[in-house]
């Protein structure tokens, strides 16, 4: 009888701790501090309409969302829908392990009336083509909520302080401009380079400019060395910027937050930052004045190009309310949302009807989606282990403690040692 | 008869041996579960070249002892465990001094004691990241309007040493000092507490019978109170060598998580980039050295504090 009585207990007690799931309820992680309370307004409309609770929970700063989604897909317990970060290739493991599920269906669904309401460029991180080097299969895996890129701001007031007519397109009027601002006691460049990322995208921009995506993709494929002029070109551009006084103090170890502070509060004239800062800039000063540029070109010949991408959702492969998780999204690019989103957030939309309602410094931004890539659309992105060494190599060369030529050098030595690895994995395979 | 009474000793001491086991049980339990068995399964991990994504296969992923050897041929690793013992030596020598002049001061029949004791004990309970922050703005080197905006250059600016002017925490020179600094500032409150206490233990007739005997204030010290402080010492010192060693909370706070090139790197924020970078395996070997290398220090420490209780 007393065995009896403490099964019972036991059962009743395990009973208490297992996890009631409602099936009206779907659950979505994401990072995106600045866009959570929109998320919340949003999921709550939907709830009214529908029945359906959204239940958006928030981790960040995007490194720690990162490392949560990662355990949590060990344990296989990932919410109904949440967004992966990092390269196609990480993005390519989450699919392959069946994390992901795939949306192609739901695209093409009524002559592709839900892919053709979003701009390609949105959509472009979430597609793997045919043959991809992933070996994924080819589709759709992923929802874009939104577009973002990165460019270049500059401070109306402070410029036309130091007799700026124009903001500068090349790199040589930049310089001169910042001559110009030096001598009114103004800072010239502030960037959030305290943020390996926002380092690796200024480079990028000017690798692009420099020598062109072939030459960039035939140095991550190890058949073009970081010794190449071309990428000491690259290198030099930030020895430039540090020999000129162009940059601000402390520019090296700031995280974006206190990019975007300094930026806002008119401690800087110019500034390197994603479109999402229209929305940063007006919460911390909304009388600031300024304009988008291009980061300022050093080779007249080819294109500037920067990097955008946008943020995007995904559909948890294994999650038991795929469908309701589908409708969810489809519902939240819908142009009406859409509109409300980019309205709130000041956010450029995903959705191409809702573009007329955006703020009108954001077309400054939407024009430079023209010139947009990203390393989720390339074929091939570069080793993290060389990525780390060239991003640290160009704080080197800030902090005056090495050339570009050594960091070249150095870069192009990491190169070679993960080449050969790879090598030498192949040949025991 | 003799014969029986060890038999039932034995018995009684059997008994017993078996009670105090079932007492310690549930702390064996805990700790195998939340200590041994992690670290077993790190282990497992660190001899494998695996992504954190993919499912964990033993028989394609395993690399042996591949990432160990990389490890030993990593300056970035070696010049982060380089970087933390720095951190760790100024807090050996700033902190615990600073903390062990307090501690004695407090021990001193002085004014308001107690308020000081309350003060001194107010940078610990802080949060790191707070703290981080706070001294961020403190060494900012920004510039506004021709004015600096950091409360330290602006007051060296104000004082009329201008050329003390520096960008603090982007300096190579003075960034891993700075941290240092800080970090002291921030414990040094732990170390005076316990040294308080010890102090407080100490019979005060001690000092009396020295004072008779004609002895001085720094004889005092250096014969009485110190001999007798050499346990609390020890374990201000261990403490202050795990915490220091796996720092890593102000120096994201402060610096920001890339760090300043290799000149503000640790462990820690070694393991953190490895794991973010998708090298879990690698990840893990860092993980499993740093272990081992703190568990050697620690029965080091043991042992040199059980040398030193025999003296």
């Amino acid at each position: 009888m007393k065995k009896i009585l403490v099964i019972g207990l036991l059962i009743v007690l395990f009973a208490g701790c297992a996890k009631k799931e409602d099936p009206n309820s779907i659950t979505v992680w994401h990072w995106m501090t600045d866009r959570n309370a929109a998320f919340i307004q949003l999921a709550r409309q939907y709830e009214q309409q529908t029945g359906i609770k959204v239940n958006f929970e928030l981790y960040a700063p995007s490194d720690a969302y990162s490392q949560k989604i990662t355990a949590t897909a060990q344990a296989r317990a990932l919410p109904d829908i949440f967004g992966v970060l990092g390269e196609k290739e990480v993005f390519a493991s989450f699919i392959k392990n069946g994390h992901v599920a795939d949306l192609t269906d739901e695209y093409k669904l009524n002559d592709s009336a839900w892919e053709s309401e979003l701009f390609p460029k949105a959509l472009a991180p979430n597609v793997f083509l045919e043959g991809n080097i992933y070996k994924v299969k080819p589709g759709i895996y992923g929802v874009p909520i939104d577009v973002t890129n990165m460019q270049m701001l500059y401070n109306k007031n402070l410029l036309k302080q130091a007799g700026i007519s124009e903001p500068p397109k090349t790199m040589a009027q930049f310089f001169k401009d910042i001559a110009a601002l030096k001598r009114v006691g103004v800072s010239g460049l502030v960037a959030g380079w305290g943020e390996d990322w926002m380092i690796d995208c200024f480079a990028s921009n000017y690798a692009f400019n420099i020598m062109g995506e072939d030459k960039i993709m035939a140095t991550y494929r190890g058949e073009i060395p970081y010794t190449d002029p071309d990428w000491i070109k690259v290198f030099n551009v930030f020895k430039q910027l540090t020999d000129s006084g162009a940059l601000v103090p402390g520019v090296v170890t700031k995280g974006n937050k206190y990019a975007e502070q300094d930026f806002a509060l008119e401690r800087a004239a110019f500034a390197f930052n994603g479109s999402w800062c229209v929305n940063v800039y007006h919460a911390m000063n909304p009388k600031l004045e300024y304009g988008v540029m291009l980061p300022p070109k050093v080779n007249e010949a080819l294109a500037m190009r920067i990097w955008g991408t946008g943020s995007s959702f995904v559909v948890n492969g294994q999650s038991a309310k795929k469908q309701k998780a589908i409708d969810f999204l489809k519902w939240l690019t819908a142009t009406q949302q859409q509109v409300q989103f980019a309205v709130e957030t000041r956010n450029l939309p995903a959705n191409k009807k809702a573009l007329s309602s955006i703020d009108p410094i954001l077309s400054g931004f939407a024009k430079g989606t023209d010139y947009a890539t990203h390393p989720t659309v390339w074929d091939i992105n570069e080793n993290d282990q060389v990525s780390e060494k060239f991003i640290k190599g160009i704080q080197s060369i800030i902090i005056g403690d090495k050339t570009p030529q050594e960091v070249a050098g150095e870069v192009q030595a990491v190169k070679e040692k993960i080449m050969e690895r790879k090598d030498r994995k192949e040949q025991t395979k | 008869m003799p014969e029986l009474i060890n038999k039932n000793n034995k018995a009684i001491m059997t008994r017993n041996y078996f009670t105090s086991f079932l007492f310690i049980l549930p702390a064996i339990v805990i700790f195998c579960i939340f200590y041994i068995y992690p670290f077993i399964d790190i282990f497992k991990l660190s001899v494998l070249e695996w992504n954190g994504i993919d499912a964990v296969n033993f028989k394609e992923n395993f690399v042996g002892l591949q990432n160990f050897m990389d490890l030993l041929k990593d300056g970035g690793w070696w010049h982060s465990l380089g970087n933390a013992g720095f951190i760790t030596f100024i807090a050996l020598t700033l902190q615990n001094i600073l903390a062990f002049a307090l501690a004695f001061a407090c021990d001193r029949e002085l004014r308001m004691k107690n308020f000081y004791s309350v003060v001194f004990f107010i940078p610990p309970v802080l949060s790191e990241v707070v703290v981080g922050l706070v001294w961020t703005w403190i060494l900012n080197a920004g510039i506004q309007n021709g004015e600096q905006i950091g409360l330290l250059n602006h007051l060296l600016v104000k004082t009329g040493l201008p050329h003390l002017v520096n960008d603090w925490l982007s300096n190579p020179s003075t960034a891993l000092p700075c941290i240092a600094i800080v970090h002291s500032w921030k414990g040094f409150g732990w170390g005076f507490l316990m040294f308080l206490a010890g102090l407080q233990t100490i019979d005060k007739q001690l000092y009396e019978a020295a004072k008779v005997d004609g002895a001085g204030n720094w004889s005092i010290l250096k014969n009485v109170t110190l001999p007798m402080m050499v346990p609390v010492i020890l374990v201000v010192v261990v403490l202050t060598i795990l915490g220091s060693m796996q720092a890593f909370i102000l120096i994201i706070s402060m610096i920001g998580r890339s760090g300043l090139v290799d000149y503000t790197s640790v462990p820690v924020t070694e393991i953190l980039d490895s794991m973010l970078d998708h090298h879990l395996g690698y990840a893990c070997a860092q993980g499993v050295t740093f272990g081992v290398i703190l568990i050697a220090i620690s029965l080091g420490s043991k042992f040199i504090s059980d040398r030193m209780k025999q003296v």
